[in-house]
């Protein structure tokens, strides 16, 4: 009984918690990166978020929904945390005092289906804290998003479709295990490199996000600050947290799907595959652990990086050339893309 | 089941038939559908329980995640009802409604009587993977056709929905 405690509950417990603590130190240093970056790209200093100082009414509206209101951040907060459950962030699992740590919450069989399933649930969030503030601006940027995040999942998950293909497994060990299997990343995979499905996949992450330029839902030049108008304190910074939550699992999933996750960066020099797969040889497995992590982090801050630099680059988009590249391009696009590596497979697999 | 499930059965079917009574008793339609969204995660834990994870997830990425948000586009767009605001009284439906119930019950429980509760043949191939090879396999080699036919049907009724809509545009 008390050895299953511990399988069962303590360590998950122990691993949810380090997680948790570890992407909220994550997220605020994304938050200085971010105003670092884009006013070094802009030349210039400054505040980066309009409504964030002091605008924000600190009370609840009087003609809301109060009940909805108040959960509205959490609806948004609860499945930001709740994907990280399936993140591998190593690869070899290692021993302290005698139990076996494994980096990750859970490896399930289904673990990118969870993830889509579970991310899709964030939605919720926006628009009812748009609806329960009962201000136009608020409505606006509800409506806009609801839109928007259901146009831009179906070329998300067509993205998918061709690493579930190439991978024969919806586990996310699972997938990277395949990356090291096929000796390399699915980016580069000989059969047939994932250019089209990461481009894909970025651009539909960056509009589930939230993220300019796709940023309609709270876009502050027209909605005031769309669907987070009305919110402030706790509530609006577990909002703050959700968003920048959810751009960190859309880099690390990223990184696991086309970049090999926990692999080394080998530059395909046979070699080095063994020096750079454990800086720290005297810890062993752990540290085998420790320099999967290290990588993958790598990784994860470089996609971050992308991510910031189209903030600062590109205008928003208007409502309906977003909706007619997501409908008009990205799905064609995703389509045939899953075609092809089919074709491809069975011509070269 | 075990005996950790049961209990949890009990639970998952408390809460899912507490939302179902909910969302056909509120008068304000946005929280109907809330009420909806925890009915279906209700169902989608009875999933779990039951070891059909991916039926599980699926249920959650299209109907919590997708109709259900398109439910409540809906209902923004036809008249953005105003938080607080008691209206939408669904009163005139009642009996049509309890024919259908009835009409519903009668099925599931004729067909409980007529075929009794089977165990599954291959439990242990069943549930490998989540049952998602089992689910694709099945549909895909025995049920290909009417698994097309029902997408055909989808585009049937979406092509008739754009003609509805573009009526009286000029065509």
């Amino acid at each position: 009984m008390n050895e299953q405690l511990l399988r069962y509950l303590v360590i998950p417990m122990a691993q949810i918690g380090a997680i948790i603590g570890v992407m909220l130190l994550c997220v605020m240093y994304l938050v200085l990166w971010e105003r670092k970056l884009i006013a070094f790209m802009q030349v210039r200093m400054g505040p980066m978020r309009v409504g964030y100082h002091g605008l924000l009414q600190p009370l609840v509206p009087k003609a809301a929904d109060r009940w909805v209101h108040l959960i509205a951040p959490i609806i948004l907060m609860i499945p930001a945390l709740a994907c990280f459950a399936v993140i591998p962030f190593a690869g070899t699992t290692f021993d302290i005092a005698g139990q076996t740590i494994q980096p990750w919450v859970a490896d399930l069989n289904i673990g990118l289906l969870y993830f889509l399933a579970i991310s899709s649930l964030g939605v919720y969030g926006l628009v009812l804290a748009g609806w329960s503030s009962n201000s136009k601006y608020s409505m606006l940027g509800s409506l806009r998003s609801a839109a928007q995040m259901i146009s831009y999942e179906v070329p998300l998950g067509l993205s998918i479709v061709a690493i579930l293909m190439l991978s024969g497994t919806a586990s996310l060990v699972g997938i990277v295990e395949a990356q090291r299997a096929a000796g390399s990343w699915f980016l580069f995979n000989p059969i047939y490199p994932q250019v089209i499905g990461l481009f894909l996949y970025f651009i539909a992450a960056v509009a589930e996000t939230n993220r300019a330029p796709f940023d309609l839902p709270e876009a502050e030049t027209e909605l005031v600050a769309g669907f987070h108008t009305e919110y402030s304190g706790m509530k609006f910074a577990f909002m703050f947290l959700a968003e920048y939550l959810n751009m960190i699992l859309a880099a690390l999933i990223v990184s696991v799907l086309f970049l090999g996750g926990w692999l080394p960066v080998t530059f395909g020099i046979p070699g080095l595959h063994g020096l750079f797969g454990n800086f720290l040889p005297f810890l062993g497995a752990a540290g085998a652990a420790i320099t999967g992590f290290f990588w993958l982090a790598l990784k994860v801050f470089a996609v971050l990086t992308v991510y910031l630099w189209l903030r600062a680059t590109f205008p928003r988009y208007r409502y309906d050339q977003l909706m007619s590249l997501g409908w008009k391009w990205l799905i064609p696009l995703g389509l045939v893309h899953v075609m092809v590596t089919a074709l491809l497979m069975l011509l070269r697999g | 089941m075990t005996e950790v499930s049961l209990p949890l059965f009990l639970l998952f079917s408390a809460v899912g038939l507490f939302g179902a009574v909910m969302v056909v008793t509120r008068t304000q339609p946005v929280h109907s559908a809330l009420y909806l969204v925890l009915t279906l995660f209700a169902v989608a834990a009875i999933y779990v329980l039951l070891h059909a994870e991916f039926l599980a997830v699926v249920q959650i990425l299209v109907y919590a995640g997708g109709i259900m948000v398109l439910f409540l586009f809906v209902i923004f767009l036809v008249r953005p009802p105003v938080p607080g605001e008691r209206r939408w009284h669904g009163g005139r439906h009642v009996l049509l409604s309890a024919a259908l119930a009835v009409i519903l019950a009668a099925a599931l429980a004729f067909n409980l009587v007529e075929r009794g509760s089977r165990a599954a043949a291959d439990a242990g191939a069943l549930l490998a993977g989540g049952n998602m090879e089992q689910v694709s396999m099945t549909l895909f080699r025995y049920y290909i056709l009417p698994f097309e036919t029902v997408s055909i049907l989808l585009l049937v009724s979406m092509i008739g929905a754009i003609a509805l809509a573009r009526k009286g545009e000029g065509a």
